[in-house]
């Protein structure tokens, strides 16, 4: 059996010049939308619409139109802010990681991976604020000098939230508009309109695809990458320290650091899937978002739900070994108590489905990756439920137990987050390049000098 | 064709990377440093041909990573240790593992911004859009699919018909000639620019008044101004009494409370004598209990003319033989119980230890009206030593 390993993968199919390239990413942007996509777009903003008016229902009202009452302070709303931050892992870690790993097959998606990073964390921004119940407060987390001489709570990990979040929104921002600023170039020069060639003009800031910047820019997306290697994976750890700095049964766990960064690049990955299968369908991309680049991801997602698995089993185990009667009670509740139709959604999702990528050929069907990765993100946001839920509903006082069901306020935001989501999402593939023009050029064949000095660079 | 304009340089484009690597090698052998070259995207090698020196700006990401580090370190410690030390889950005020999540978080942030607007801002001078490339065929070619060169007329050994000749050598297309472009001026001060500024002034503040004195104001927002609870003073629907502030259960006792011994004794001296000694602490403690309690009525150094005087039966000075005569007992009898219905009890504002503080302090104020010559050698003496100290 003689396999190369050191082969890659063709990061596009077939060689296309690099004038076609421009064209075929370019297209959605200069062409007139397509009926599906008129409807789609309407689909998306109506949802984004009923979750800004339960928004504003809930600024109104008050907290108290959502389910969540004591015991069960956290709920949907937390839950949806785990969800989607969990989502924004997959882009950086694309962008950032197999960046620094020189995974060159990933400079067809990244772009848009992370553009998903981005609205997901914004997704996610509103939740925190939103459940405090007083969001114009929010200015309170900021530590600058105020009538109250107060200043927030280094020491909490809620505060290591806002810093974290804020801080991976920034750098995930500054890491993508890096990286489009040569595009913005090229579009600038391609187009012929007055008044998008001003907006390109600005945003490319006169870019000049000169060697000089190339070789500055290079090293700084090096070191961008390498910064955002560590801050991904220190953002899902706060926010899991959110849980297991607390007291309650089934929080207080030292696997939840990694268990939850395993998650968020199993559920991101789902997510990217899920949109790049029909972003190549929409919008004619299939050789540039190709099947070999979903076969990847696949391999990704297969083997980070097995770490979700086995972070499943490793919670039974420490509730049987560490002999706490409390946290065993847990598990088992988890498992068999109210809110076990949560769990087993969890379960089957996350740890039975996607060990079907094994098989090649599952891996390499679209339509069965698309159902299981959507399956993957259903089981992911019920993961984060049970974790939230079935914990805080049955904490240590029996006298004030209580199952919480959400209201259909709950439900209009946790559609609307969808809906944002989608919609920006939508918007960024027909007013951006959704690959990024650079990159992909500098990896066709034949792209790069032939006699091959500093073929790594 | 020159129109008068003043040349920036001779461009030319090339179909393939090994060309343009060639092309910057022996641009860069021939001696010129003024060029560059533009490829749609980085090509491997470019910067060996053109000797470019490796970059620097890693040093300013290790440099203000660092600093922030440092910097937020020392801002969580003054903050929570020093500006306002608070005890939280009974940890160190600087508990330095707690502290290590927001470091890095923070260094983090402050490396990349700095990193970025270095590069952008300091390195490539960026935004430049008026820069003569910009809107030539050449950068239109650069940034899709060509590989270019340009040498600029700044370059020390320019000679445009020699570069002519060696980008043609080198089998460059498309050469041509880029200028500078026209320089527009415009004044500062248009009519139009004028008019902008003022709507500018008129919309922010206008908005910033509406904001912070009608906004603020419409619910949700003044969910602070309208809460449901009772305040103080105000009459109340609720109790029978229409107060809102209730007093304590019938037979209510406070913490700490015992019961005085001596009501209807008036001079308590025989059971009681001062247990304070009149030191300095206990001093500044009835100096601070008598300027609350007392000085409204008795003035602020017991002189009996108060900024009460008028709405209350005014005070009698503390001074008079009557009140220094008295002794200790008999006051802290009077602030215990009143006098005569119209000096009020101060038994449940003042503690006892703060009551005999007051009556030193009270011994105080009289002494200074009436000084015994050896309190003046006592003052020079005091003087000379803080004299001789600050020297
Ligand atoms: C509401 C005003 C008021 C306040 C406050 C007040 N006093 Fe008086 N005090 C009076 C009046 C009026 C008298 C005169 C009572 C009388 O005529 O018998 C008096 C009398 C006295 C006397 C007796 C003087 C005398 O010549 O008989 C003493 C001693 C005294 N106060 C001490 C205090 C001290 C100590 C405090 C602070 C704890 C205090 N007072 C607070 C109004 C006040």
């Amino acid at each position: 059996m003689a396999i190369d390993y050191s082969l890659e993968l063709a990061a596009i199919e077939g060689n296309p010049p690099l004038k076609e390239l421009d064209e075929i990413i370019i297209k959605p942007m200069v062409t007139k939308p397509s009926r599906k996509y008129q409807i789609v777009l309407a689909i998306t903003t109506s949802l984004l619409i009923i979750g800004a008016i339960c928004i504003g229902i809930t600024f109104y009202y008050g907290i108290g139109m959502w389910g969540n009452n004591q015991p069960v302070a956290w709920a949907f709303d937390i839950t949806n802010f785990v969800f989607w931050i969990g989502i924004g892992h997959a882009g950086t870690l694309i962008s950032a990681i197999l960046y620094l790993l020189r995974q060159q097959w990933r400079n067809g998606i990244a772009r848009f991976a992370e553009a998903m990073t981005i609205f997901a964390v914004m997704c996610a921004g509103i939740f925190p604020i939103i459940h405090t119940g007083r969001p114009w407060l929010a200015g309170y987390l900021i530590p600058y000098p105020n009538q109250h001489v107060m200043w927030p709570n280094f020491i909490s990990p809620l505060v290591w939230d806002v810093f974290a979040v804020s801080t991976y929104f920034t750098v995930s921002l500054v890491f993508w508009y890096v990286g489009l600023i040569p595009d913005f170039a090229t579009l600038r020069d391609r187009t012929t309109n007055k008044i998008r060639k001003t907006i390109y003009s600005v945003f490319s800031l006169g870019w000049r695809n000169s060697s000089r910047q190339w070789q500055h820019y290079e090293k700084v997306y090096m070191i961008l990458a390498g910064l955002a290697t560590p801050l991904v994976l220190s953002v899902h750890t706060v926010v899991s320290w959110d849980f297991a700095a607390a007291i309650i049964p089934g929080w207080h766990s030292t696997i939840f650091p990694p268990y939850f960064v395993a998650g968020a690049i199993f559920s991101g990955f789902a997510m990217v899937s899920t949109v790049l299968i029909f972003i190549r369908k929409i919008f004619d991309m299939e050789h540039i978002i190709t099947l070999d680049h979903l076969e990847k991801m696949n391999k990704i997602i297969l083997l980070t739900g097995s770490m979700v698995g086995y972070a499943y089993i490793i919670e039974w185990f420490m509730a049987w070994y560490s002999g706490s009667p409390v946290e065993l009670f847990t598990t088992l509740n988890r498992a068999f108590g109210p809110y076990a139709w949560g769990y087993w959604i969890m379960v089957s999702c996350n740890v039975f489905f996607p060990q079907l990528f094994w098989f090649k050929k599952i891996r390499r069907s679209v339509p069965i990756t698309l159902v299981i990765v959507i399956l993957v993100n259903v089981g992911m946001w019920f993961e984060r439920f049970v974790i939230i839920v079935a914990s805080l509903s049955r904490d240590f006082l029996p006298s004030s137990w209580h199952y919480y069901k959400p209201t259909l306020v709950d439900m209009g935001i946790l559609f609307g987050s969808f809906g944002l989501f989608f919609t920006l999402v939508l918007l960024f593939a027909r007013t951006l390049p959704v690959v990024s023009l650079a990159e992909i050029k500098s990896i066709v064949p034949g792209a790069q000098p032939s006699h091959g000095e500093n073929q790594h660079e | 064709m020159n129109d008068g304009k003043k040349l920036f340089g001779v461009a030319a484009l090339f179909d393939t990377p090994d060309e343009i690597l060639k092309a910057a090698k022996t641009v860069n052998n021939a001696g010129y440093k003024n060029y560059d070259v533009n490829t749609p995207y980085p090509i491997h090698g470019i910067d060996k041909a053109m000797k470019l020196k490796s970059s620097k700006l890693g040093y300013v990401t290790l440099f203000f990573g660092f600093f922030g580090a440092s910097f937020i370190l020392f801002f969580m410690w003054w903050t929570l240790a020093v500006n306002y030390p608070l005890v939280i889950g009974g940890k160190p005020y600087f508990p330095l593992p707690a502290f290590v999540p927001i470091t890095f978080e923070f260094t983090v942030l402050n490396a990349v911004l700095s990193t970025f607007i270095a590069m952008i801002a300091v390195v490539f001078n960026l935004p430049f859009n008026s820069h003569p490339l910009h809107d030539s065929n050449y950068m239109r070619n650069v940034t899709s699919d060509k590989y270019g060169v340009v040498i600029e007329s700044e370059d020390p050994q320019f000679d445009e018909n020699k570069v002519n000749e060696l980008l043609r050598s080198l089998g460059g297309k498309n050469i041509e000639r880029i200028f500078y472009p026209e320089q527009k001026e415009f004044k500062v001060f248009q009519p139009r620019f004028v008019v902008f500024l003022i709507i500018i002034a008129i919309i922010t503040s206008v908005s910033t008044y509406v904001t912070l004195n009608k906004l603020m104001y419409l619910p949700p927002f003044s969910f602070m101004e309208h809460q449901n609870k009772g305040i103080a003073q105000y009459e109340s629907t609720f109790f029978y009494d229409k107060r809102e502030m209730r007093e304590p259960v019938k037979g209510t006792i406070a913490r700490g409370f015992i019961p005085y011994a001596f009501t209807g004794v008036t001079d308590t001296n025989e059971f009681y004598s001062n247990p304070l000694l009149p030191t300095q602490k206990v001093l500044k403690l009835g100096q601070e209990k008598f300027l609350t309690y007392c000085s409204p009525c008795h003035g602020n150094y017991g002189e009996g003319k108060s900024r009460l005087r008028g709405f209350f039966p005014p005070g009698p000075t503390l001074h008079s033989a009557r009140v220094i005569g008295f002794s200790d007992g008999k006051i802290y009898n009077i602030i215990t119980n009143g006098q005569n219905g119209i000096m009020p009890s101060y038994a449940y504002q003042t503690t006892r230890d703060e009551r005999w503080a007051i009556i030193n302090y009270i011994r105080v104020l009289q002494r200074a009206q009436n000084p015994k010559p050896s309190d003046f050698s006592a003052i020079s003496e005091i003087n000379k030593e803080s004299g001789n100290a600050s020297n």
